[in-house]
């Protein structure tokens, strides 16, 4: 007997029990969306009973897509999903660009006071949304904005008072400035010597090799931004405006619709899903390095 | 000459146009805040009483918006912080105090004899002005089926003579004893928040305790800790102790388990009784809250209108508030959604109400035993220091330093805010 054989059959133990435990796990964090999706289709009464059994998990008994319907119904989803698609898709994209350059500036040119400012942008983590509400909320309504109707004074029911105000990100700052902060300074330096500007070491030197942080950062502000809620219940009156989480409690009645609630939750996790699906090989890489490098 | 003439007539003509321009001016348009979004029932009633007024004069215009209700009262403070209010606002009668002493609210001006055949609970007071008035009420009962109470030698109360104390107790003591039922009594520990003191602060009542001092509003001192709040304290922490009552309970358990037999009773409300009818049907009973000593008692209260203190059209917003009034939008809501309608006109006129109608007892329920959650502007407080304080004792705390902390709690909020109005 060689000892060849028994590392085998350990590495075959190891890899099987990891499995397992990664199926495990899997299932756990899988069972609530499938939960979710299963109880959309079955009517309110039998979806309540099927809660005490695992027959919570399948597709079985009454089964139709009722719950949908009843669903678009009660509230103008589209018009929901809309602006939360809008609002979430403007802030991420903007916000990408502003807080990355904003990071680059730190990580990477040098001007006095950096640090200072540096510190006080990483200090305002420690404020919760909270404590700055109804400040935000009193600035906001007296800001002017020139639309389609002229210049008027207050930001209150519209996209962009949801959009502008989560613009900038003191933890994607953050995110960035440490990504940024251990690329190799070769790169930059080489570029500044063949005579890129400022502008294009950020836009063709940095970009291109950052792009898991800049996945991890869109992922994560997405989440943020999708869902939302104190905000746009604080400024936002107009049904025309509201978005999805806030729309949410339009299905929490008296006596609650569970199915037509489950349904709507099926329907809104449907953009989280896919773009989480379509990034997660850079997110995955992204925190995989972070998490390498401490 | 002919042609002067004609011309003479064309400009009086086009004089007349601009006049008559003039003179017929745009109605103003009212901004209304409703918080029944998602309720399509609610909305069609709420838009054909709208439509209705716009129809009946030409001065006002009423444009609706609808709000969420677990999130209204959050979206209408904020919009009082920004001074976005609008000129109807609609608000739950034990918040109205509150917004009426934060200067939300005007008093409401109408027609003298509007309110007098309305149930007590449908009329918000505050300051001795009515501020709000609800098209509807809702109250709780009792839910049982007569076979189970027959087969197990229960008394069946009525209105006139309810369960005492002991009687009921003992009551929950044979259901549970029959092995028949996971729990003899199901008082609804599903719901929290405004459930609380709206469900369980009557019993408190009962027992002749209370969650404030009445006759001052400045203090629960004695009241919500004294004796009688502490005897309440123990029956209450009992039922759970002797497994009467689950502790816990989910959404799902609440929803089904009358109906599906897991508790024998169960305190619920009117909104929730027409599926338990359709169950049980003629041996489904609605029975009164049982007498501790203080009398048979229920909380009363539910949405209602009233006029924003920033509105500068409050005539207007006034007049369509006594529109709405009208019995036949009452029994509209009522057939639409199952409350109770607020006036006993309007009851007969519908299905379920009316005399026979097989939820007639949760009228007499609203017109004899309501008893108004405090009407303070404390309230908001008070009712969250109670749900603690009730939630504690159920599991187990201390009753009487569990209501001593709610007091504590009650009572400086109270001070910090001056006595919101009280005590000169």
């Amino acid at each position: 007997m060689s000892a060849q054989p028994v590392r085998t059959r350990h590495h075959n133990w190891y890899v099987l029990g990891s499995y397992t435990l990664l199926s495990i796990l899997a299932f756990v964090f899988v069972f609530p969306i499938v939960f979710m999706v299963v109880s959309s289709l079955k009517p309110d009464l039998q979806l309540l009973r099927d809660t005490a059994s695992l027959n919570a998990f399948l597709p079985i008994g009454d089964i139709s897509l009722n719950n949908y319907a009843a669903a678009f119904d009660r509230a103008p989803i589209g018009t929901f999903i809309f602006n939360s698609v809008f609002v979430t898709t403007v802030t991420v994209l903007i916000g990408l660009v502003i807080n990355s350059m904003a990071a680059y500036s730190f990580a990477v040119l040098r001007w006095r006071g950096k640090n200072t400012v540096l510190s006080i942008v990483i200090a305002t983590f420690i404020i919760p949304f909270e404590a700055i509400a109804i400040p935000l909320l009193l600035i906001v309504n007296s800001l002017p904005w020139l639309g389609p109707e002229g210049l008027q004074i207050g930001w209150l029911n519209s996209l962009h008072v949801q959009i502008i105000p989560f613009l900038v990100s003191a933890f994607q700052i953050f995110l960035f400035y440490q990504f940024f902060r251990d690329l190799p300074t070769e790169l930059v330096e080489a570029a500044r010597i063949d005579g890129a500007s400022l502008f294009q070491i950020y836009y063709r030197v940095i970009v291109p090799i950052s792009g898991p942080v800049f996945a991890t950062a869109a992922i994560l502000r997405f989440l943020d931004m999708w869902n939302q809620y104190l905000w746009p219940l604080m400024v936002v009156q107009s049904e025309r405006y509201r978005p999805v989480m806030v729309g949410l409690q339009y299905f929490f009645q008296l006596n609650i619709a569970w199915g037509e609630v489950m349904a709507y939750l099926s329907l809104v996790t449907i953009p989280v899903l896919i773009l989480y699906l379509s990034l997660q090989r850079a997110f995955i890489t992204s925190i995989a390095t972070t998490g390498i490098k401490g | 000459m002919q042609n002067k003439i004609r011309f003479v007539f064309a400009v009086l003509a086009v004089m007349l146009v601009l006049v008559g321009g003039i003179s017929a001016q745009e109605p103003t348009t009212l901004s209304m805040w409703y918080h029944g979004a998602g309720n399509e029932v609610e909305r069609g009633i709420l838009l054909g009483i709208i439509e209705d007024f716009n129809a009946s004069q030409s001065d006002w215009v009423i444009s609706l918006e609808e709000f969420p209700q677990i999130s209204y009262n959050e979206s209408v403070t904020a919009a009082a912080v920004a001074g976005n209010l609008p000129d109807i606002i609609d608000v739950d009668g034990p918040v109205m105090p509150g917004w009426a002493w934060a200067g939300y609210l005007a008093p409401l001006s109408l027609p003298d004899g509007t309110l007098d055949n309305f149930l007590p609970g449908s009329i918000g007071v505050w300051n001795e002005q009515v501020y709000s008035v609800g098209l509807w009420d809702a109250a709780v009962a009792i839910f049982a089926r007569r076979s189970v109470l027959e087969a197990n030698s229960i008394r069946i109360p009525s209105l006139e003579e309810p369960w005492t104390g002991e009687e009921f107790d003992a009551a929950l003591v044979t259901l549970q004893g029959t092995g028949e039922f996971e729990y003899a009594f199901d008082p609804g520990m599903a719901w929290t928040g405004e459930w609380y003191p709206y469900a369980f602060s009557p019993l408190l009542q009962s027992f002749g305790g209370d969650l404030i001092d009445r006759t001052t509003y400045l203090t629960a001192e004695n009241v919500l800790n004294g004796e009688a709040a502490v005897a309440w304290g123990e029956w209450w922490q009992s039922l759970f102790a002797r497994g009467l009552a689950p502790l816990t309970q989910d959404s799902a358990d609440r929803d089904t388990g009358f109906i599906d037999g897991r508790y024998a009773i169960q305190w619920n409300g009117n909104w929730a009784a027409l599926g338990a009818l359709e169950a049980f049907g003629d041996d489904l009973l609605f029975l009164p809250a049982p007498d501790f000593g203080g009398g048979s008692t229920i909380g009363a209260a539910s949405w209602q209108f009233g006029v924003s203190a920033a509105s500068e059209h409050q005539d207007g917003a006034n007049a369509f508030i006594a529109f709405a009034l009208q019995d036949e939008y009452l029994a509209a809501f009522s057939n639409g959604i199952g409350l109770i309608p607020a006036t006993s006109t309007a009851a007969a006129m519908t299905e379920n109400y009316a005399p026979g109608g097989p939820l007639e007892v949760f009228y007499e329920l609203s017109l004899q035993q309501a008893v108004l959650r405090p009407p303070t502007p404390g309230y908001a407080n008070i009712a969250l220091a109670f749900e603690k304080a009730a939630a504690d004792i159920a599991n187990g705390a201390d009753v009487q330093d569990s209501l001593d902390e709610a007091v504590d709690t009650i009572d400086a909020d109270i001070e910090a805010n001056g006595g919101y109005g009280f005590g000169g």
